[in-house]
């Protein structure tokens, strides 16, 4: 540790106004679709209208004679420039993955799919041409639904054999990290309580605001990609990987980014296209998608069925945990496509104390837009299932669903704590975050009210909602990742250059795209080293200065990127204490820093660290053992996950009359260790609650019977506006549980938002009509299915048991009675 | 073609379009005004939200020859950033967080400038509904509200 410690944080904490906010708000901006470049041509995709076709002719005579149409082009045109689109995550070794050609000559398996791609002068004379390719198709029958493909009746990929990709498996009996949980569940049939359920998590489609966007210039010595991604190192790679380009020859450059939400976390057909016609016609490129096709073509997220069985005694002590999901992974196994399910296998227990824990995931395939990363990627679907679950326990015992939560969750004293699925949480303290929460909600008077109006047998129901979730973040250890199949590591890469002038240039292998890594560097950097926050610039997103990294999704830029800086940060300060001793002629040891200064101690001599850049820089003198140079770069691997946690409280109002819901309040206290910025922090936790609360009531992309997307436009997919939204209660505890596996002692909070929302809403809004017989409603809660939920036991007709063993035919919670 | 002549962000232009080219088309494509941008085809996104006439359109719902002779201002006409200059709806969105990607934000403060021209003093709720014809994805809204809010606060003052 070097002696920056000594001294005050004059940066860490301070709500700082961001530095990126300039440029954004004039719209001097750098979107992908700015770019335009001398001789550039414009692509349109020719996207198959049928979920599951043979291509049988492609005629493109009239599209080629139509105005400035330079080109035509369809799969049978390239061979294996085009490369493939890949799956860097198998999640089995017997993994069923079908081949996935950016532009399939033969056969396409969704609608949406690109079948040819047209080239012209304009974008709109390329879109113009596009509607002139004739393509015939032979249909064939398309599989759509995850009950449908695991029948194996219609087949996605009829070469396959089976819709079934994988089967994946953890169980702790196996793993020796708990009990057995069908003992536990037999146990509890006879002497306990057994809740079963079958939870839908459906299809949401992340929607980022920016279009995704393409641009190859192939007319230099390397070739290089503008594009509106996540993953700019990780698409190089690919890139060298599948289509016979030197990755030397590579470069790639994420400029501004619209957001991404894990939506930008591929590598898409798209780039793959623009990459082969650029090289193909020697010619600058541009392909942006429109909203329609984004929401059509741009991977999706969800798409689970979780039967979930939970064992406990009879005072609700949780005694074990089965979950099976049946994932669907669309048309195609996408970049990490089948890993994402596979990433909630750790957080089906949350911060309970389960003595037994099964956790199956069996993927598959259908002819509908492929599936991946979609923020919280595995861990909200998790944190929704043990979440709703404990509600239900609660209800089934009879005391309040935090009382419930106390009996179970590990204590703060208990920390570090090993889980039943293998993990060590290092910090934590749910009672801390529980009762500030409760606090901050008022949560004994909105119980108060809830009371006061069913006993007056008000229309306008209240519901109070809860969601003590935790999550694994920071991706991620690369062994751990190597131990699950992963095809790349977890590591992040970060360089400091120390400039002649004073000012300082860091680079990271984080690629933002709105979190305010900028800002947020700036000030880790001002404190550590002791410069200004202003003289510190940030590099990332170009893997010409950039060389090395892992990119930005799974709240890994802070904690894993920012312990990267902090660790390059700190070899600069060792070296740059060298040179001073060497120029104060002074020894190493009687050196202080602080504050950006070198002084001897119990003198008034010293030297700055700018003063130290300058003389680095002029090399008229320095010690003979070290080379002219402050710059210095470090690559951290994380040595675990890290467990940020807290404490969700809903209010919703439902109507009972006409199924309408309202939220009233909405609390949460997160506990993220310590926190860099609270402006930049809160502003994640407000967007990432309004997207789990989005999947909570409005949002669900859904196919029809034949495959085709209806919900293709912001007219049918429900994003939320600020009218159907609120202000946000934001707290945090009042002393962090600091990470213990970082120097900053920070955690992940890009995703804490969306984890924990979508069940502390849906606890809330069947809380309200809990007294009316209804123990689910399925989301997104929309006015229909709440009212059909209340309505369904009119007439004194017989509940579904929520407690009754249920999983065979026939006999689901998620009937219609239960709100469809 | 059709000839069309009108002022952009005070300066005057004059091109041949087509008579479909859209005004955002014209904007970003013709004059290179990229801080206008286009978020959606169904006009429901307001990302490319400017002033035509001092009165907020959604530029992708309004073709290049419906602007011939009026004045339209975007985002980059709003201030004079070349002297550094802010306004101070735009200012207010930088002091309040109220953007992160920053995509939809020169659509928010064109939305909200008109806003604040028609109700300066507007409640939350007036502001949540004013402003319900913009989506954005990373905000949750929060912030962008308590921005609108924090500049009509400074204009009273």
């Amino acid at each position: 540790m070097t002696a920056t410690q000594d001294r005050p944080a004059a940066e860490i904490g301070k709500d700082r106004r961001r530095k990126e906010d300039q440029r954004l708000i004039t719209g001097r901006t750098r979107w992908t679709d700015n770019i335009t470049l001398p001789g550039m041509l414009h692509l349109a995709m020719v996207r198959s209208p049928f979920a599951h076709a043979t291509i049988t002719s492609i005629d493109v005579e009239a599209a080629k004679a139509s105005p400035n149409v330079v080109a035509v082009l369809s799969g049978k045109d390239f061979g294996d420039e085009l490369g493939v689109c890949i799956n860097a995550w198998p999640i089995t070794p017997d993994q069923k993955t079908p081949a996935h050609s950016p532009m399939p000559a033969d056969r396409v398996a969704f609608a949406g799919e690109v079948v040819a791609v047209v080239v012209a002068r304009s974008a709109a004379e390329a879109r113009d041409a596009a509607e002139l390719v004739d393509v015939e198709y032979e249909e064939l029958p398309a599989v759509v639904g995850i009950k449908k493909a695991l029948e194996d009746q219609v087949l996605a990929h009829p070469d396959l054999g089976t819709n079934k990709s994988a089967l994946w498996v953890f169980d702790s009996s196996e793993a020796g990290t708990g009990g057995d949980v069908e003992a536990a569940i037999a146990e509890a049939r006879t002497n306990g309580i057994v809740i079963e359920r079958e939870y839908r998590q459906q299809r949401l489609i992340p929607a980022f605001m920016e279009p995704r966007s393409v641009v190859v210039d192939p007319t230099g010595e390397q070739i290089t990609m503008w594009s509106a991604t996540q993953i700019p190192h990780i698409l190089r790679f690919a890139l060298a990987a599948t289509t016979g380009v030197p990755e030397s020859k590579i470069r790639v450059i994420a400029p501004d980014v619209g957001g991404g939400f894990g939506g930008k976390l591929q590598t898409t057909p798209e780039e793959w296209i623009a990459w082969a016609v650029a090289r193909r016609l020697s010619k600058p490129v541009k392909y942006t998608e429109t909203r329609s096709e984004s929401l059509l073509a741009a991977h999706h997220g969800r798409d689970q069925v979780q039967m979930l069985t939970l064992a406990a005694d009879k005072d609700g002590k949780v005694t074990g945990f089965k979950v099976h999901l049946d994932a669907d992974l669309g048309a195609y196994i996408a970049i990490v496509g089948g890993g994402v399910p596979v990433l909630g296998a750790f957080m089906f227990n949350a911060i309970y104390k389960f003595p037994s824990y099964r956790f199956e995931c069996q993927t598959v395939l259908t002819n509908t837009t492929f599936t991946d990363a979609y923020r919280g990627a595995g861990r909200p679907e998790a944190t929704y299932a043990v979440e709703r679950l404990m509600d239900e326990l609660a209800a089934e015992v009879g005391v309040d669903p935090l009382e419930i939560r106390e009996r179970n969750w590990i204590t703060h004293e208990e920390f570090p704590f090993t889980t039943v699925a293998g993990l060590e949480y290092d910090s934590g303290n749910y009672e801390a975050a529980t009762a500030k929460a409760k606090e901050s909600f008022g949560y004994d008077a909105l119980r108060a009210e809830q009371k006061e109006r069913r006993e007056r047998g008000d229309r306008v129901q209240l519901g109070i909602g809860v969601s003590t979730f935790t999550e694994m973040c920071g991706l991620a250890p690369s062994r751990v990742l190597g131990s699950l199949d992963y095809g790349a590591g977890g590591w992040e890469h970060a360089s400091v250059r120390m400039l002649a002038t004073g000012k300082v240039e860091i680079v990271t292998g984080a690629s933002a795209h709105g979190q305010g890594h900028e800002t947020a560097f700036s000030q880790i950097v001002a404190d550590r080293l002791g410069v200004p926050f202003e003289d510190v610039e940030v590099l990332h997103g170009d893997t010409q200065i950039a060389h090395k990294g892992l990119d930005t999704y799974g709240s890994r830029s802070l904690v894993v990127g920012g312990e990267a800086l902090v660790r390059a940060v700190d070899k600069v300060i060792e070296k740059a204490k060298h040179l001073a001793a060497h120029l104060l002629e002074a020894n190493a040891d009687d050196l202080d820093y602080t504050a950006g200064r070198f002084s001897v101690r119990g003198t008034d001599q010293g030297v700055t660290i700018q003063e130290l850049s300058t003389a680095a820089f002029a090399a008229h003198n320095y010690p003979e053992d070290m080379e002219p140079s402050l710059d210095a770069d470090a690559t951290y691997d994380p040595v675990n996950f890290n467990y940020p946690h807290g404490t969700h409280l809903c209010a919703m109002e439902v109507d009972t009359e006409t199924g309408a819901v309202k939220m009233r309040k909405y609390t949460c206290c997160d506990d993220i260790g310590v926190i860099i910025n609270p402006l930049i922090v809160a502003g994640q936790v407000h967007g990432g609650l309004v997207q789990g609360i989005a999947q909570a009531l409005w949002e669900e992309a859904v196919h029809d019977e034949a495959g085709t997307l209806v919900s293709g436009s912001f007219v049918d997919y429900l994003l939320p506006t600020s009218a159907d939204t609120i202000s946000f209660d934001v707290v945090h505890t009042d002393e962090p549980s600091v990470c213990t596996t970082n120097t900053l002692g920070t955690k992940g909070v890009g995703e804490a938002g969306t984890i924990a929302s979508t069940p502390a809403v849906v606890n809330a809004v069947v809380d309200a009509v809990r007294h009316l017989g209804v123990h689910d409603i399925q989301m997104p809660c929309t006015p229909e299915r709440v009212w059909r939920a209340i309505h369904a036991n009119d007439g004194d007709a017989p509940t579904p048991e929520a407690a009754m063993p249920h999983f065979e035919e026939g006999a689901l919670n998620q009937d219609e009675g239960a709100g469809q | 073609m059709t000839k069309i002549e009108l002022t952009v962000d005070g300066a005057a232009v004059s091109d041949d379009v087509e008579p479909r080219m859209l005004l955002v088309q014209y904007l970003r494509e013709k004059l290179g005004k990229t801080g206008t941008v286009v978020g959606c085809d169904t006009s429901n996104c307001g990302a490319c939200t400017v002033h035509l006439d001092g009165t907020s359109v959604k530029s992708c719902n309004v073709l290049a020859v419906q602007a011939n002779g009026r004045t339209v201002t975007t985002i980059e006409g709003l201030a004079d950033a070349a002297e550094g200059e802010l306004h101070p709806v735009q200012e207010a969105f930088r002091e309040c967080h109220g953007l992160q990607c920053g995509f939809c934000t020169p659509g928010m403060i064109m939305q909200a400038v008109d806003l604040l021209a028609e109700n300066p003093d507007p409640t939350e709720e007036e502001v949540r509904l004013g402003m319900e014809g913009n989506l954005c994805r990373c905000t949750g809204y929060h912030n962008i509200v308590k921005s609108v809010l924090h500049a009509a606060e400074g204009a009273k003052s």
